[in-house]
Formats: structure tokens, C-alpha cells, sequence
């Protein structure tokens, strides 16, 4: 198998140059249009086509939810599992074979509200996992109830009469809780989201890329945001670029700007560092590295 | 194939049930343990927590809770390591959703539930036998699954490394449904040398890694697995599948896939039931028991004997599947059967069910919170041969 | 049969002797042995007690019922456990630790300064081995040579000399208690060993049910007076 994206003259014609990266024989994939969902796939598959690492060795994990069937459209070894535990599924995954690059692709209900502990804890941890957070800012699956995203006054169907709780900077919460990368994107930003997945990959601990997509059926519809076009328009002209921007000050406003960049960059010791080098501490010659090979 | 050497901690010891069962562990090969602390089960991490340093090439991880053990273990199993968790009854209940999944995706794996007294919070340092039919049915949906009763710190030795090869050879997770009482009780433990240890290797897929279809069931109706890694490139899924691993949403695709999930251990169950009975023929009584029930009902047995009546024992070391073929044939020749066991009635109804009338079925009930009064089983002998 | 209770507070090692003799019985006297435990939500300072059956047949039903054997070394864990014993068993005491306020109605009684021993050898938190040592002379359930192979691989290995001191000191006690405390050879080691107390031990040895005066006697010979309340602390030995 190759890891080969480039499309070449002689391949154009028969071959998608992402035939490699993605299962085709499941298109088309089940994502509205305009749903930003399409593009997030795209530049992770980009991402990890250039990134170097064979992609035997590449696992995704989905929980459930409209991002939760992201796993199912990447053709790397790939993980469709409950609501809110893809978190500690790839922990799992990477802690019994350190060589797999594991990355978490799934919805901000999936990682941050039901997953939400696991989130925290992963990141507490530093298990080298990637985590790409999709923020559609609702439910969508399910038919746009309010999430813990949601900004603040925007409709959902379970807020009928606009939110009233204060949604979580994702940002923040990586921030403070030890993440080794965090940066936030939009649907709009492809090059750089892809640029950012790329650099979480190659970050060793836990990452989180948060991209930020509203839903262009539900949410849009519901908050009369116009249609998928309407929101890019927006992005464009709302977001502002700000790496190095503090954590604190990334919270989501309803139809305000929004903060993009990479935030955090500072890698630490991983779980398993931490292990080996504490076990060769405790037991000095007598303790066998559990990541021998691992690089 | 034979136990790797390096789990097995071979010579006789004097260890709890815990302590007993975390060595099979090892011993059959596992070398992944994802967990959350909880009366009684605890001692099971604890020992595998300090023992898996010094084995080597394995990990030993406490989880933020019980959704993230199972889950994790789950991921630990799909990236090759013999992976188990270890809970109680508020525990166990969090891991029914990922229970569900390691079901859906069929994978191997161990899960020990060293119960006690509930419901909900209950009597966490004493013994319970209430988890039986929650074992059976508690995650949602229709499915089949192994469960196995050791009844002392020996058997959980042994039958930690017979739960993990039935995991692996049916593609199932397999519950291991301890008590507080055998899993705090300390005995002589012999673990024998790894060579005279067997294990079931999991079923791996060899062919060309292109043309693998992650859940094509072979003729014994268990597909052939790989692990995240080795070139398949596979997906698994939670939803309802088909034989590329994806999703397919209708009643035919549910049809092939639960019905073969039902039927891989169904059509198997005589082979996987592991019975031990005694003095069934000729028997005016039968009782039935597992766990450390089946240890106190001995005494009970001994002294109705003792006083001229006839009366069978047969202890279900498995559960599950039910060994109704078994039970089937005993209520005809039988007449009747009692059963003592930690609760108000769960394995007894499907006793009962069996026995379909052929024989009177006794319940000797207890709440938990200590095991049976010899005196109650006794009584329970003689009210079945009223 | 044997039904066997060691009780005391949290801290003081009661289930670490009741494994030892579990362990003694099972791995080294070739007999059957199965030890439970009373847990409470405390980790410490708490009545706590180890339940041991031993028997030549396998052990069936696994709790004890009525002990024939009692081992009490605080007050709290004899008025709870104390009287709970058959008749005509044995009863074992720390004799600082433990003050009945009548004869114990049992069929043996013996006592034993098990945490002033442990004291004097420089660490109370072996005051358990002592009485494992004491239990192991008083009582035929295990024998000597089966304990001294169990001790050593059942304590954390930097206390093995220091337990296996503990242990014999116990063991001579108790045979001073009963009289058996051989003469000649090395004798006079042993002696010196058991040095300070040998009349005391004999006199309370006759004495069979312990009596007040005794104790009162032991609590002179120590110079200092003896905690009713253990100040055994952290993890047992």
C-alpha cells in the first residue's frame, strides 16, 4: 500500500487522489451539504498523507454523532464507538501498542459534555493521542438540541427560547488541563486546519485541534443564519487570527468574532514517558522499557 | 499453545481470590488492565498493578471511571494485548454500555465482576450473587454471552485462564462473576508451571491484508480478527454491520448479525458449559448452585445424605449460556431441584423455565450480605422432597 | 476442625497473622486452611479481626461460626470478640493491652506482653509475631517448623530478622508458660534470652486462667506503664 497523495498525470484519470486515505466504496458520505464535516475530513486526510507515518500505523477513533462517522470514512484502521468514549477507546489502543498514532475525531456533545470527564483526564495525563474536536455548537444528529457549545441566546430545540447556560471554551479547558497542542480552526481555514493537524499529530501528548463548524442545517436554520455559504461569509469575516492568544479569552460569542490560532504548543513528558522513566527509577536495570522500540 | 513463562508465577501460595484471580491474568496472557477502584474488587488492580512492571511488556492504567475501563480495554484489546477490567456491582452497571460494544465488535476480552450486596451502593465489603441476571441481560439489546462462577482463590486462578480462552475462541467478553466471599477469602493457590498452562490463541487472520473482511464469519461462525496495526486497515463499528465492518442499516443486516452473535454461543453452549455433578443418579434431589453457594451447600448435601436421602449436586461453573440441554434432562429424572443462591430468585427462574414443570423447583433465597445458613439449605433439600 | 479468630485494632497486623497462620497450615503443614477478614470502611485504629479454618478435609463452608481459638490484643477487639468462643476453648491476650474485668469463662487463658516484647526487641508493630509465636506454642494448630518456614517470605523482607526474633520470642514465651521450655545445650541462651520474666511466666502459667495479680506484677517489671490504647501505628509488619 503507499502513502502516496500527489495526483500524477498518469494516475488522474483513474484514480482519486484520495483513494488511498478514504473509503470510497462508502461514498457518498451521509454529512448534509455545506456541512463542514467534508472539508475536516479532507484536511485530516491530507494531513496524514503528509505526514510521513505509514498508515498501518494510523488509527481514528469516532464516538457517536455526525462526527462520530468520520471514522468510518478514513481508510486507516478505524474505530466507531459509543457516545463520549472515544477518548479512553484510543487511550486504550495507544497504551497496548505505542507505535499506533491514535487520533480522536468527534463532536463537542461526544468530547465535552458525555466524554467530558475523559477529556480532562486524558489531557491531565498527556496520553500521546490527537483529538480533533468538531464544534457544530448543537447536537446535530439527533436534531439540534443545545450543546455544551452552544453559544449563549442561540435557539436550540431543547432551548426553544434561546440558551441560557454558558457554553465551555474547549481551548481553555485543554489549556488548563495540561494539553501538549491546542489550536482552533474553522471550516473555512483548510490550509491551516490541515497544517494544525498535522503539527498535533507530530506533537507527542495529547492535542487538540477544535474546529469550529456550525451546523449548516440546524443550527443555521434554526437561528435564521442563512444557508453553509452564508456561515463561510461569516467566518471570513468574523474570524481573527491570534496565535499565542491566552486561553481565557476564546469564549464563543452568538454571531460574535471568533478567535482562531494556535494557542498552545509545549510538549511534556507523555503517559508512557513518565512510566518507563519512573519504572527505571523504581527498579533500576531490572525494568524493561514498555516503549522499547517505539521511534 | 502454551502460557508465556514470564505471567506465570508457578508454586504454591497462600492468596485471596483477588490476589488469585489477577495472577491468571497474567498467567493467560494478559497484559492490559484498565480500571477504577471498588470494593471488593480492587485487590484484583492492585496486584496487577504491581506485578506488571516486573512481567514486563504490559500496562496497568487507572481509569477516570468505569465507562473509561471498559472502554479502554476495548481499544487495549483491538491493538493485540489480552486486555481485562475488574469491578463491583456500581461499577459493573457503568461498564454494561462498553460491555455492548466489546459484544458488537466481538471482541476478546475479560471483565471480573467480584460482587456484593446491592442494589445501588449496598454492602461494598460483603458478598452478593445478585449481578447474575444483570450479566446476563444488562447491556442493552439481544445478545449471548460466557459467565463463569469460580468458587475459591484456586478456581479463580484457574478459570480467569479458561475465561480468557473461551474470549479469545468465541470472540466474546467473557465475565468472570466472583463473589466479595471468594474474592477476600485466602487459600493455598497452586499455579502450576506455564508449560503445563494452555492458552487459546486468538484467531488472527492471515491472508492477504487487502481482501480482509473483519467480521466474514468462519464455519464455526466467528470471523477472524486482526489487530489496529497490521496492515488490514479495518473498520469496527457499534452499529449494526455487515461483513466489511460497516454500517448497514435494515433488518436483513440485523438479522445476519444478531442472530449469529446469539448463535455463535448458543450452538456451543454444551461446549462451553463447564458442570460438576454429583451423585445425580438415582437422585430424588438435585441441587443446583454456583459460586460460593455451591461451597455451602456442601455441607447441607453431606448431612442430608448422611441421613439416607438422596440427593445430587450439580454446580454450574458457567452460567452462561445456560446449560438447559443439561437441566432439561435432570427435571425428568428428578423430583425436584433447589437452588440456593444470593439473591430472590435469578438463575432459579431459569431453572424453573427448564424444569418446565417436570420437576419442582426450590428457591433457597438470600439477600446477600453472607452466604447461605448451612440450616437453610438443608431445610431447602427436605421442602424438595416433600 | 480448627476455628480460629485474631482480633485487635487496625494497624496492629492482626490479618498479616492471620494469613501467617493460614499460610503455616496450608502451604506447610499440609492441612487446609481459609482465612476471611472483617473489613469496615476505617483502614485504622478500629476493632478488626482475621478469621483462620484449618482443617485435614477441605474447608466448605468458609466463615467461621464459634472459634474454638481466640487471639484478643486490644480491649475493644476482646469486648467484641472475647466471649464469642466454645466451651472449653482458648483464649490468647496482650496482657497490657487487653484487661478483663472478670475471669474469662474459657477453657484455656493465656497471656502474653506481645507489644512490650515487641518493644524491647525495637518495634512494636511486631507485637502480631510475638503473638504469632505465642499462638503457635499454646495451641497444637500449627506447628513451629512450618511457621519459620512461612514467616519469612510473608513479611516485608527487610523485617525478616527482626519477625523472626519476634516470632521466636513468643514461641519460648509460650513454652516458659507451659513448662516446656527444654533444659541443657543451649539452654542458657534461651534463658537469657527469655531473661527478665521467666518466674512471672511460670507463676502465670500455673495460674492457667490468668490471674489480675499476675498482670499486675508484669506491669511493675516493665518500668513504664503500658498503653491501654495501642500506639502501634502505620502499616502492620
Amino acid at each position: 500500500m503507499t502513502e502516496e497523495t500527489t495526483v500524477t498525470e498518469e494516475t488522474q484519470d483513474v484514480a482519486h487522489p484520495m483513494d488511498d486515505l478514504l473509503r470510497m466504496d462508502r461514498m457518498p458520505h451521509i454529512w448534509c451539504p455545506t456541512c463542514g464535516l467534508g472539508t475536516v475530513v479532507t484536511a485530516l486526510a491530507l494531513a496524514l498523507g503528509k505526514s510521513g507515518i505509514p498508515l498501518d500505523d494510523i488509527a481514528v477513533v469516532s464516538g457517536i454523532g455526525c462526527t462520530g462517522r468520520v471514522a468510518g470514512y478514513i481508510k486507516v484502521d478505524s474505530f466507531h464507538t459509543t457516545h463520549g468514549r472515544a477518548i479512553p477507546f484510543a487511550t486504550g489502543l495507544h497504551l497496548a501498542n505505542p507505535k499506533l498514532k491514535v487520533i480522536v475525531v468527534s463532536g463537542d456533545g461526544d468530547l465535552i459534555a458525555i466524554g467530558g470527564n475523559h477529556f480532562i483526564h486524558a489531557a491531565r495525563r498527556n496520553v500521546d493521542i490527537t483529538v480533533i474536536c468538531v464544534n457544530n455548537f448543537i447536537y446535530a444528529m439527533t436534531g439540534g438540541q443545545v450543546a455544551p457549545t452552544t453559544p449563549l441566546t442561540a435557539n436550540a430545540s431543547t432551548m426553544p427560547y434561546g440558551n441560557f447556560e454558558p457554553p465551555f471554551n474547549i481551548p481553555h479547558l485543554a489549556d488548563s488541563c495540561g494539553a501538549a497542542y491546542v489550536a482552533r480552526w474553522s471550516s473555512l481555514h483548510v490550509r491551516r486546519m490541515t497544517t494544525a493537524f498535522a503539527e498535533a499529530i507530530a506533537t507527542p501528548g495529547f492535542s487538540l485541534v477544535e474546529v469550529v463548524t456550525p451546523c449548516s442545517t440546524l443550527y443555521a436554520r434554526r437561528n435564521r443564519l442563512g444557508t453553509g455559504l452564508d456561515l463561510l461569509k461569516f467566518y471570513h469575516d468574523n474570524c481573527e487570527i491570534q496565535h499565542g492568544a491566552d486561553t481565557r479569552s476564546l469564549n464563543i460569542d452568538f454571531q460574535g468574532k471568533i478567535t482562531l490560532g494556535k494557542f498552545i504548543e509545549r510538549p511534556r513528558p507523555t503517559f508512557l514517558d513518565r512510566l518507563d522513566n519512573w519504572y527505571g527509577q523504581v527498579f533500576g536495570d531490572k525494568y524493561e522499557p514498555y516503549v522499547g522500540d517505539r521511534k | 499453545m502454551k502460557a508465556d513463562p514470564k505471567g506465570v508465577l508457578t508454586g504454591a501460595h497462600y492468596l485471596d481470590g483477588d490476589h488469585a484471580a489477577a495472577e491468571g491474568a497474567l498467567a493467560a496472557g494478559c497484559r492490559f488492565l484498565a480500571g477504577y477502584p471498588i470494593t471488593p474488587s480492587t485487590e484484583v488492580a492492585e496486584r496487577f498493578a504491581a506485578r506488571i512492571p516486573k512481567v514486563g511488556g504490559g500496562v496497568f492504567i487507572q481509569m477516570e471511571d468505569e465507562l473509561a475501563s471498559m472502554a479502554a480495554i476495548l481499544g487495549g484489546a483491538w491493538a493485540g494485548k489480552k486486555s481485562m477490567t475488574v469491578t463491583s456491582g456500581p461499577g459493573f452497571s457503568l461498564m454494561m454500555e462498553n460491555l455492548g460494544l466489546g459484544i458488537m465488535m466481538e471482541v476478546p476480552l475479560v471483565l471480573i465482576n467480584v460482587q456484593r450486596g446491592g442494589p445501588s451502593t449496598g454492602l461494598p465489603t460483603l458478598p452478593g450473587q445478585a449481578d447474575m441476571m444483570q450479566a446476563r441481560w444488562g447491556s442493552h439489546g439481544d445478545y449471548e454471552i460466557i459467565a463463569i462462577c469460580p468458587s475459591s482463590p484456586q478456581e479463580a486462578f484457574d478459570y480467569m485462564i479458561t475465561a480468557f480462552n473461551f474470549s479469545e475462541k468465541y470472540r466474546v467478553p467473557t465475565l468472570v462473576m466472583m463473589d466479595e466471599c471468594v474474592g477476600h477469602m485466602t487459600e493455598k493457590v497452586v499455579i502450576p508451571p506455564a508449560d503445563e498452562i494452555e492458552i487459546t490463541p486468538r484467531k488472527e487472520y492471515t491472508g492477504p491484508p487487502e481482501e480482509y473482511l473483519p467480521y466474514l464469519p468462519d464455519k464455526d461462525m466467528i470471523p477472524w480478527m486482526t489487530k489496529a496495526g497490521d496492515g488490514t486497515r479495518f473498520h469496527t463499528t457499534g452499529l449494526t454491520h455487515d461483513e466489511k465492518g460497516y454500517p448497514v442499516m435494515n433488518a436483513d443486516c440485523q438479522e445476519t448479525l444478531v442472530r449469529r452473535l446469539v448463535d455463535k454461543i448458543r450452538t456451543n453452549a454444551d461446549e462451553i458449559a463447564i458442570l460438576e455433578e454429583e451423585e445425580i443418579d438415582g437422585a430424588d434431589v438435585v441441587l443446583i448452585s454456583y459460586g460460593i453457594s455451591s461451597r455451602v451447600a456442601i455441607p447441607a448435601i453431606e448431612r442430608a445424605r448422611r441421613e439416607g436421602l438422596k440427593v445430587g449436586s450439580l454446580r454450574l461453573v458457567t452460567v452462561w449460556p445456560f446449560p438447559e440441554t443439561r437441566v432439561r434432562e435432570l427435571a425428568k429424572n428428578v423430583k425436584a431441584l433447589v437452588i440456593p443462591e444470593m439473591n430472590y430468585g435469578q438463575v432459579y427462574y431459569e431453572i424453573e423455565r427448564c424444569a418446565a414443570g417436570n420437576a419442582r423447583t426450590v428457591l433457597v433465597p438470600h439477600a446477600g450480605g453472607w452466604v447461605h445458613d448451612v440450616d437453610d439449605i438443608y431445610a431447602g433439600i427436605k421442602e424438595g422432597l416433600k | 476442625m480448627n476455628e480460629i479468630r485474631i482480633s485487635g485494632f487496625g494497624g496492629q497486623g492482626i490479618i498479616r497473622c492471620g494469613y501467617i497462620v493460614g499460610k503455616t497450615a496450608s502451604l506447610f503443614d499440609g492441612k487446609f486452611a481459609t482465612l476471611t477478614q472483617s473489613f469496615g470502611p476505617e483502614a485504622r485504629g478500629s476493632a478488626c479481626s482475621a478469621q483462620v479454618l484449618v482443617d485435614d478435609e477441605p474447608i466448605r463452608y468458609p466463615y467461621v461460626t464459634v472459634p474454638d481459638t481466640v487471639v484478643a490484643m486490644s480491649q475493644e477487639a476482646y469486648e467484641k470478640f472475647g466471649t464469642d468462643i466454645t466451651e472449653g476453648g482458648t483464649l490468647l491476650i496482650d496482657e497490657d493491652l487487653v484487661k478483663p474485668s472478670e475471669p474469662p469463662k474459657v477453657g484455656k487463658f493465656y497471656s502474653i506482653p506481645a507489644a512490650r516484647i515487641a518493644e524491647e526487641l525495637g518495634l512494636r508493630l511486631v507485637a502480631n509475631i510475638v503473638m504469632l509465636g505465642f499462638f503457635t506454642a499454646m495451641t497444637d494448630i500449627i506447628s513451629p517448623e512450618a511457621a519459620r518456614t512461612a514467616l519469612p517470605t510473608s513479611v516485608p523482607e527487610r523485617f525478616v530478622d527482626l519477625n523472626v526474633k519476634a516470632f521466636e520470642r513468643g514461641y519460648e514465651y509460650g513454652l516458659a508458660v507451659l513448662g516446656k521450655l527444654p533444659d541443657g545445650g543451649d539452654e542458657a541462651s534461651k534463658k537469657a534470652k527469655a531473661s527478665e520474666g521467666t518466674e512471672k511466666k511460670k507463676s502465670r502459667a500455673k495460674a492457667g486462667a490468668g490471674s489480675k495479680g499476675s498482670k499486675a506484677g508484669t506491669k511493675k517489671a516493665e518500668g513504664k506503664p503500658p498503653s491501654g490504647k495501642g500506639t502501634g501505628k502505620k502499616t502492620a509488619t
